[in-house]
């Protein structure tokens, strides 16, 4: 079965640690904005923005509130339609298409269709179905969706359960759960579908302070076991450190400065960053 | 003159009958007002803008015009295009349609109480249109007014007896009948009051139930 080779396969910590060049127009960027705009209204949210993510990568996307860490995901998802700019994922435009004489067009439904098969999303709310099973939540999508038999999905489900420590909970309602078993639920009927990428936008920040340790712990098993590439919007610092090979602080709609981990705790070269920074750890 | 219960006895059966084509004609209609208020409220989420000012002139129009004119010009106006139904078949349709304009109103609340988070989660999902609506939006919407649904059906139960203007034979038509026959309005009249008591107050007791369960969830 496929998710098992993902959940399985060990990518190389050597190669992992080389990845964090984000210069521009790589050839092979899983994820590549250009110049992206989005306003709400009168507010800006995001300023001609650039920013790529490598295959496997994991990126940590930090900053102050309101600054538009999940409009970036929101676009991605394709949950929001950017003003301008171009996304890609994959090598692939996201919103648009190519017409015969080679001219981007905005895409059609089709086309988002086929392109959200590469991107799954994890909610701050989870955003699980209320009126199924916790098993169901993970199946249906898989026979709807990819079209699987309904004991193949149970099979994956099952397995994606389990490794989300839930097994025993598959025949239980999403109300019956704690809000962290619930996230946990939630990140496992995303990776059923198998994205190449895979957003998570503040998945611990609804949650009771004791729960945020088992949905993390999760997260933290799954980034260092699979090679798809992830985005997190983050509160949890010391998650990013642990868990990220990149960190993009984020204010005001535009990157004010990224890096490995290590040196934007500890080095932080933007004045933001470091007003940011303080603002957080002293909290 | 006094109450005779010999007379009561006397009229009951008729009236009994009568009574079933009320509740026929009040299930059926139902049925159709649930059906065209959910078709109704799915056209008015249409993404063409065309069909969406189409169905709210459309359903304006039957909710702003009475009941009776539009049960007199089914069954006695029609007939002049060539479209000729049987009283009950203009009395079911008239009331299906009449009350699915407020139904949808229903419908929408029911749907629009839906958080977006699902249908977010839903299209992240990469689940179509259709299946979102089917299988994530109307699996919560639904059950949630079905109280609200409920009191439309003992709404159009009371108004049923508008039907007798088109010659349906329902509860107050056969009152009407017998009374024009003997010249005798106290028990058949009262008869027809004692009947929709029976069978609304009871209904109205099961949907304040139903009520409370679901605002306990
Ligand atoms: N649908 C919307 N309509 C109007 N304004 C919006 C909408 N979505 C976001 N915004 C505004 O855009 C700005 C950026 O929002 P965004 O949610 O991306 O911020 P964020 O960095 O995720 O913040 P937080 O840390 O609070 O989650 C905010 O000012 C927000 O109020
Ligand atoms: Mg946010």
């Amino acid at each position: 079965m496929t998710i098992l080779k993902t959940t399985t396969l060990q990518s190389d910590p050597v190669e992992r640690q080389a990845v964090p060049d984000p210069t521009p127009m790589k050839a092979s960027d899983m994820v590549r904005f250009r110049q992206v705009n989005k306003r709400f209204g009168e507010t800006v949210v995001l300023r001609d923005l650039d920013l790529d993510v490598a295959p496997a990568e994991k990126v940590a996307v930090i900053g102050p509130s309101g600054s538009g860490k999940t409009t970036i995901l929101r676009l991605l998802m394709t949950l929001e339609q950017p003003d301008s700019g171009t996304i890609e994922v994959d090598g692939e435009h996201l919103w648009h298409k190519a017409n015969k004489r080679g001219e981007l067009i905005p895409a059609d439904e089709k086309h988002l269709r086929t392109m959200r098969t590469h991107l799954g999303m994890v909610f701050q709310h989870f955003n699980l179905f209320p009126h199924m099973s916790v098993l169901r939540n993970i199946i249906e999508p898989l026979v709807r969706v990819r079209g699987m038999s309904r004991e193949e999905a149970a099979t994956r489900g099952r397995t994606l359960l389990d490794m989300v420590g839930l097994a025993e909970k598959e025949c239980a309602y999403p109300g019956r759960l704690s809000g962290g078993q619930q996230q946990r639920v939630a990140i496992a009927r995303a990776l059923a579908m198998e994205p190449k990428v895979m957003l998570f936008d503040e998945v611990t920040s609804a949650l009771d302070p004791e729960l945020v340790g088992e949905v993390l712990s999760v997260l933290r098993e799954l980034a260092q076991q699979t090679d798809m590439t992830m985005i997190f919007v983050t509160h949890e610092m010391r998650f990013a450190r642990e868990v990220a090979d990149r960190v993009v602080m984020f204010d005001q709609g535009q990157i004010v400065e990224q890096g490995p981990p290590c040196e934007i705790f500890k080095d932080p070269t933007s004045p933001r960053t470091r007003a940011f920074l303080k603002a957080v750890l002293e909290h | 003159m006094s109450w005779s219960w010999e007379f009561t006895w006397e009229i009951l059966p008729e009236l009994a009958k009568a009574a079933l084509v009320t509740i026929e004609a009040t299930l059926l209609g139902s049925v159709l007002a649930m059906v065209i208020g959910l078709v109704v409220a799915l056209l008015r989420r249409s993404h063409s803008r065309l069909v969406r000012g189409a169905t709210i002139a459309v359903t304006e129009f039957i909710r702003r015009t009475p009941l009776l004119v539009q049960l007199y010009f089914v069954f006695f106006a029609l007939p002049a295009y060539g479209v000729t139904l049987s009283p009950l078949v203009a009395g079911v349709l008239t009331l299906g349609f009449h009350y699915g304009t407020y139904t949808a109103e229903v419908y929408r609340a029911g749907i629009d109480s839906v958080p977006r988070g699902q249908w977010e989660a839903a299209k992240a999902l990469n689940l179509p249109r259709r299946r979102i609506w089917s299988m994530v939006v109307l699996p919560q919407a639904i059950p949630a007014v079905i109280p609200a649904l409920g009191n439309y059906v003992i709404g159009m139960f009371k108004e049923t007896p508008l039907l007798s203007g088109i010659a349906v034979i329902e509860l107050l038509n056969q009152a009407k009948l017998i009374s024009s026959e003997t010249y005798i309005f106290l028990e058949p009249i009262t008869l027809v009051g004692v009947f929709f008591l029976l069978l609304s107050y009871p209904s109205a007791i099961l949907i304040r139930r139903a009520e409370a369960r679901i605002s306990r969830r």
